[in-house]
């Protein structure tokens, strides 16, 4: 008699039919969607703006499949492509601005799969097509950066407590303040270690003269790395909401890098364009130009002395591009801010003249700066430079008109075009430190779905031919082994559904391959029956040792299996984790399918029986060839 | 069906001697190739780029070899893929043009003597990435090896433990061998195909140990010696040993026919692991086992005897 008891039969039962629901939003496909989210954290995705996206789309006479509201966002289904890219483009229109617009697909599984949270398979970027990078945050460059803004503190701290001081000079990483006398360099680390804690000074006398020798502490380096970090994270954030990407990720892996993936982004270059730019910011006093009278500073003469090669001290010669004319600017090195001090910039009119201006909005401190600075330069010009890869570009020039504070316009474009693009390149703006794209993998949208495409059709013939094999050879018990074959194949599929698991192809490959291994236990455990029925036992006593005996070896060999895709998750990267997850998780499925599910089978069809004097298995041939049973 | 109908126990260990002579001639081989030779390694460990486009009709390389060497990429390999119409280009590390922009410049370059030409992969790694991932690679390797002995030496006896990873080791150089042989492209797919081929390959010798250690306690065979004991494990799960590995490598041929030029290298690896698995782990793993010197007392725990008193 081999019978299960009621619990695990149940269990059984249960198990089934929740890897049936799960797996089901996998069939479903997909339709087109357009997604709307909040850029800004004062703006919520709420009833207000799906009423206003309905709105928007009645107006333009689209008629959506549907709209749906999520936590993050508003997404409107279409019934194809073509209609999903003209309501894109009016949402983009009139809520552009404030809002991701992003073409998105929906799984188009009935909603009461997606309340109860059965979501399709979570495709990795080879299955779907798109963008990863990883990037690498040059931090020496953040440290430099950060000593070079306590130069200028320095100068300001001991202008301020009128200390006398021979010079200030940053080299690499520390700072040697030069002094006169002893009394002087005394008083100057009073005040500096007063001023900036952040600093170690250390004092020096010797032959060169009286100096302090200053360096950022460790944890203040830490500290600034760990904010370089942070805002590159925030910047390139807002780099992927201008590009209107669904669902990306941008995650910080490890002290100094960051993960970007972009699923199905389709213009590949322009979301590297954009990505890639390892721009910062600078905004500089122009010392000499030579092209407007009215403003300060025109001095023609200067500039051809510049253009000659004698730049004046302090000085740098640039040349700012406009309307393909090439204009020379002395600017100071000095710089007044940088771009992380710009909290907003966005291409608007003037109320008054109705020319398109940028207004630009500055953080506290920012605004402080400019204040002091441009108090005393009405009529100067000053410019704003984009360091893109070490090369500076002047990117406009404009002329103060007043006392600037933390809003103010920039005036003097042609065209909404330029207004857009410099607003643009002034938020998504600065990074905090450069960045270097140091890993890319694209994928093309048409190979991501060949890839699928490959997979699916490995495992489905490799499937067909051990089904087969499996049922000629041992035949009944053939059959419970396939059943269970397929049981396991809807867990680990319902499994990766539920955890929402990156799958990639090196993953669709790992399904297979845990198909074809799983597989080990039933023939195990059939081979055991054989044998014990060989060896004369009686059906029932065969089934029943052939279970129970090869329970242990087959947790043996399937933890071995397990201590390979454990490490290989730990240390794998991108794909081949995709390929570790799917064999763990196989191996837990696959321990429970064969064994309980095949054996439940085989109960409930024979196990009830009292006399069984012959079970399907296939023929068991004998040593002394005396009975042979089929 | 019934395909093994198998009258006496095989005296496999009779050949012991011989097995491990074919199989450290082949290990040999492995390691003088790769000595020699070197793996051929992709782009995930050296860094560079590599790229595959689709042209509408069949792609005229040389013209795209010329491309390249406009770009001063003389070195670059540029080879079909799949298709005659699919093209894969390698390109090594350049400085100072190692950003995202490379793979643009060569699109750019490509559409001008063939506007069909459609990008459908980029991989750029960086050198300090690809030799991290190596690193993580051989640190997998390690602890994966580590962790099965020290699972091994937990469930059986260390014995078995080291006779296991002696020849799942060795069936893993003789992997790795195969691929520096015919010098084909060594990626981060094929080690994780090399990782859980050692996974599955020590089922093997699990099975079959799993046997000799039920046959050492069974009371019936207590007149045997020890290699006719290990001779009846092996004839017995012989059966199973080769119907199990037959499945799997279904499933990896039609990974092989259907699986495209991404995953034959991957299916090519399994494939061969699954091969020397079976035979290192039965018929290597084994006669090892025996030279330890494995008896009877190893694996029956003896009765427990009362405990001395304490004074």
């Amino acid at each position: 008699m081999n019978r299960y008891p009621l619990w695990k039969n149940i269990l059984i039962v249960v198990s089934v039919v929740v890897g049936l629901v799960y797996t089901l939003p996998n069939f479903y496909g997909e339709v087109p969607a357009v997604q709307v989210s909040p850029i800004k954290a004062t703006l919520k995705a709420d009833p207000a703006l799906m009423a206003r996206v309905e709105d928007i789309l009645k107006k333009g006479k689209f008629t959506p499949a549907g709209i749906f509201l999520d936590p993050t966002s508003v997404k409107a289904r279409f019934r194809d492509t073509d209609t999903q890219i003209k309501a894109k483009d009016l949402l983009q229109s009139q809520l552009g601005e404030d809002y991701v617009i992003a073409l998105n697909l929906l799984s188009n599984s009935p909603d009461w799969l997606t309340a109860i949270g059965a979501l399709p398979m979570y495709l990795g970027l080879d299955l779907r097509g798109g963008v990863y990078f990883l990037l690498q945050v040059d931090m020496k460059a953040a440290l430099t950066k950060k000593v070079e803004s306590f130069t200028n503190d320095i100068r300001g701290t001991l202008r301020d407590k009128r200390i006398q001081y021979t010079g200030v000079t940053r080299d690499g990483q520390t700072i040697t303040v030069r002094f006169r006398d002893r009394e002087a360099r005394d008083k100057g680390v009073t005040e500096i270690e007063k001023a900036m804690p952040d600093l170690t000074l250390k004092p020096v006398d010797d032959a060169g003269g009286s100096r302090i020798v200053a360096a950022l502490k460790q944890t203040a380096q830490t500290q600034a790395e760990k904010f370089a970090l942070e805002q590159n994270i925030t910047t390139l954030r807002n780099r992927v909401n201008e590009l209107g990407v669904a669902e990306p990720i941008i995650q910080q892996q490890g002290s100094d890098r960051v993960v970007v993936q972009l699923p199905g982004v389709q213009d590949t270059a322009k979301a590297k364009d954009i990505l890639g730019r390892t721009a910062t910011l600078e905004v500089r006093m122009v010392e000499a130009h030579a092209s407007d009278p009215a403003a300060r500073n025109y001095d023609p003469q200067k500039i051809q002395q510049a253009i000659d090669g004698q730049v004046p001290f302090g000085t740098e010669l640039y040349y700012a591009q406009r309307e393909g004319a090439k204009e020379p600017l002395l600017l100071a090195k000095q710089v007044v801010i940088t771009g992380d001090r710009i909290t907003d910039a966005a291409p608007g009119f003037d109320s008054q003249t109705q020319q398109p201006i940028v207004s630009v909005t500055l953080d506290g401190q920012g605004a402080r700066i400019f204040q002091n600075v441009t108090r005393d330069a009405v009529k100067r010009r000053m410019a704003i430079l984009l360091i893109d890869r070490g090369k500076p570009e002047v990117l406009t020039a404009p002329v103060i008109q007043s006392e600037l504070g933390a809003r103010f316009q920039i005036t003097g474009f042609k065209s909404t075009v330029e207004t857009r693009d410099l607003a643009l390149l002034l938020r998504a703006g600065a990074l905090a430190a450069p960045m270097e794209i140091i890993e890319e993998r694209t994928v093309g949208p048409s190979l991501g779905a060949e890839n699928i495409r490959i997979g699916f059709h490995s495992t489905w013939y490799g499937f067909a031919a051990i089904s087969v094999f499996m049922i000629a050879y041992y035949m009944l018990f053939g059959v419970f082994s396939i059943v269970a074959l397929v049981a396991n194949v809807l867990f680990l599929v319902a499994l990766l559904s539920m955890l929402q698991a990156t799958l990639t192809l090196p993953g669709l490959a790992g399904i297979a391959l845990t198909i074809g291994m799983a597989i080990d236990a039933n023939v195990l455990i059939n081979e055991r029956i054989r044998e014990e029925l060989r060896n004369g036992n009686t059906p029932q006593a065969a089934i029943h040792a052939g279970y129970d005996r090869a329970w242990n070896t087959i947790l043996d060999s399937n933890l071995t299996t397990l201590i390979a895709g454990v490490f290989l998750f730990i240390l794998g990267s991108g794909p081949v984790k995709g390929f570790a997850v799917v064999l763990c998780l196989g191996i837990l499925t696959s321990q429970f399918s064969s064994v309980m599910v095949a054996r439940a089978l085989s109960n409930f069809h024979y196990g009830r029986r009292r006399r069984l004097d012959r079970i399907s298995i296939g023929q068991i041939w004998r040593p002394t060839g005396a009975k042979a049973e089929g | 069906m019934e395909f093994f109908r198998i009258k006496r126990d095989i005296p496999f260990m009779r050949y012991a001697l011989i097995f491990n002579v074919i199989s450290i001639i082949t290990f040999l081989i492995a390691v003088i190739s790769l000595a020699t030779r070197g793996l051929n390694l992709g782009v995930d460990f050296t860094g560079g780029t590599v790229m595959e486009v689709a042209y509408a009709q069949a792609a005229d390389l040389n013209k795209i070899r010329e491309a390249m060497a406009k770009l001063g990429f003389s070195e670059a390999s540029v080879q079909n893929f799949g298709t005659s119409r699919d093209v894969l280009i390698r390109l090594p590390v350049k400085q100072g043009l190692t950003s995202a922009k490379l793979s643009e410049l060569v699109m750019q370059e490509l559409r001008k003597d063939d506007k069909t030409v459609n990008m459908r992969r980029v991989e750029f790694v960086g050198p300090q990435v690809g030799r991290e991932l190596l690193e993580n690679g051989a640190l997998a390797l390690l602890f994966v090896s580590l962790g099965i002995v020290a699972y091994l030496a937990f469930r059986f006896e260390w014995k078995f433990g080291v006779a296991t990873i002696v020849a799942n080791l060795h069936d893993t150089v003789i992997i790795v061998g195969f691929f520096s042989l015919f010098q084909w492209e060594f990626s981060l797919p094929v080690l994780a195909a090399v990782l859980a081929i050692l996974g599955y390959s020590v089922n093997e010798s699990v099975v079959v140990f799993d046997r000799v250690r039920e046959n050492f306690r069974n009371r019936r065979m207590r007149n045997r010696t020890v290699p006719q004991i290990i001779d009846n494990g092996i004839t017995a799960t012989m059966s199973r040993t080769i119907i199990t590995h037959a499945c799997t490598q279904m499933m990896v041929c039609a990974m092989l026919i259907f699986g495209g030029e991404t995953l034959h290298y991957f299916a090519l690896a399994l494939t061969i692991g699954i091969m020397f698995g079976i035979y290192s782990s039965v018929l290597v793993a084994s006669p090892i086992v025996m030279w330890l010197g494995v008896s009877r007392e190893d694996l029956v725990k003896p009765e427990k005897k009362p405990a001395a008193e304490t004074v």
